[in-house]
């Protein structure tokens, strides 16, 4: 039990230090920790199903589904158009569905024009295709910025885009999740689907990097 | 309503906290908060809609020192107790003193799966036509309903073009407070970054929101 407290859990993702760090995690844990003794106790929930659903997103639904659409939209034409026109259909002949993807929009970077998707309002975000989002997505500084000053948000991620560049954020106030389709990289012509997928992260479908390029994945072996 | 959770375009929060291979739980503590929260919703209690209301309604200093799931364990604790779900006392100790209230349905692990698949669609059909099409102006009306709402201020008052008709969509506003779904057409409006931010913004920015008809007029 006194594990927890060390586990990490500092990391809360918002930029001012907390003076009571100890205390107040301890707080959190013993306040869940209620929680859900209380709720199983009442019957409301099954805590099986809670490892459950913890089991789902740590192993199953993830960034990797996202980067399978994309690189099939990369080599299969009559894919991409699907997906640009139906995303919701056309991510689902993978079967991912359901829960926060039940309303799909791809969204295509193209030469001189760049997407980018943020949710300022919460934390809406494409769980059936990205899994679920890093603490910065769902953080003020990313909400605040993304919509006002994506440029500057890029620089952070270490993105420059070139001068004239288009930029299109797309602010998920619905319940419409978008995915950005990034660019495929240069040098990939003889690439594998399951290859290219490799090239496709997180935030390249999030619209705060590019795609990777042969190069870098060789430097990430 | 005009909380704290409505970021867009606000300034000070200071750069972007970026972690290399990031988990997505820092904690246990976490990792069951999630799994709560999403099983307590399957119980068919409250809306989505709700669940946003009750974490937007935290104190705003409370909203903004929060961890996101600091946030939604706040949010399931309102939502147990404006559902009558648990008592105050029962929070406090953690431990049950009145006898449960039916609930729809509780989640079974072996259903997990499903559910998650099935997701909750929130289109619904269409009863009116669409008052808007591609191409039309539209102005985003300025409101500040003290209820839920999801037309971010910075949008309030600007115009802008419907790029997507969505569909018909169950509208926010009402679901959260029970007022019922109210379903009514979702746009695609896209906003020149000009004409959100002033003459200064970097003009090869837009910005695309989604918006339901009753946030909009006719420009």
């Amino acid at each position: 039990m006194a594990e927890d407290g060390r586990n990490g859990g500092n990391n809360s993702g918002h930029g001012h230090a907390h003076t009571h760090d100890h205390s107040e995690l301890s707080d959190i844990e013993l306040r869940v920790r209620a929680l859900e003794t209380l709720l199983t106790e009442k019957g409301y929930v099954e805590p099986a199903a809670l490892d459950e659903l913890i089991e789902t997103y740590e192993t199953r639904i993830g960034p990797k589904n996202g980067a399978k659409v994309v690189a099939r939209a990369w080599t299969d034409p009559d894919y991409r158009q699907r997906l640009l026109t139906d995303a919701t259909a056309a991510i689902a002949e993978f079967g991912f569905t359901g829960r926060q993807g039940e309303h799909m929009v791809a969204v295509e970077n193209t030469p001189g024009t760049h997407n980018m998707v943020v949710c300022t309002l919460c934390s809406c975000y494409p769980w059936t295709v990205l899994g679920l989002p890093p603490v910065w997505y769902k953080s003020p500084p990313y909400r605040s910025r993304a919509v006002h000053d994506p440029k500057g948000v890029l620089a952070e991620f270490g993105v420059r885009l070139p001068d004239g560049t288009r930029i299109k954020v797309w602010d998920s106030t619905a319940e419409v999740r978008y995915l950005v389709i990034p660019e495929r990289p240069e040098g990939t012509d003889t690439w594998s689907e399951a290859q290219l997928a490799k090239l496709v992260t997180r935030d390249s479908m999030i619209g705060t990097a590019l795609a990777l390029n042969p190069a870098d994945l060789e430097g990430a072996v | 309503m005009n909380g704290a959770q409505d970021l867009g375009g606000q300034m000070g929060f200071g750069p972007i906290e970026i972690e290399e291979n990031e988990p997505n739980f820092h904690s246990p503590w976490e990792e069951r908060a999630f799994a709560l929260t999403l099983a307590m919703g399957a119980t068919g209690t409250w809306s989505i809609d709700a669940s946003r209301f009750a974490r937007e309604s935290l104190h705003p200093v409370d909203y903004l020192s929060s961890s996101y799931y600091e946030i939604w364990t706040k949010g399931l604790e309102t939502l147990l107790l404006q559902a009558g779900l648990v008592s105050e006392g029962e929070l406090a100790g953690g431990q049950a003193l009145e006898p449960a209230k039916p609930v729809k349905r509780v989640l079974a692990a072996g259903d997990v799966a499903g559910v998650l698949a099935k997701g909750a669609p929130v289109d619904r059909p269409v009863a009116a036509p669409a008052r808007f099409a591609v191409g039309d102006a539209v102005l985003a009306k300025r409101m500040s309903p003290a209820g839920h709402t999801r037309i971010p201020r910075y949008v309030r008052g600007c115009q802008g073009v419907v790029e997507t008709v969505h569909g018909v969509h169950v509208f926010p506003d009402t679901n959260a407070s029970g007022e019922g779904e109210n379903p009514a057409w979702l746009y695609g409006v896209v906003f020149r970054g000009a004409d959100v931010w002033g003459a200064d913004c970097d003009p090869g920015l837009s910005v695309h929101v989604d918006l339901w008809e009753p946030y909009l007029d006719r420009a």
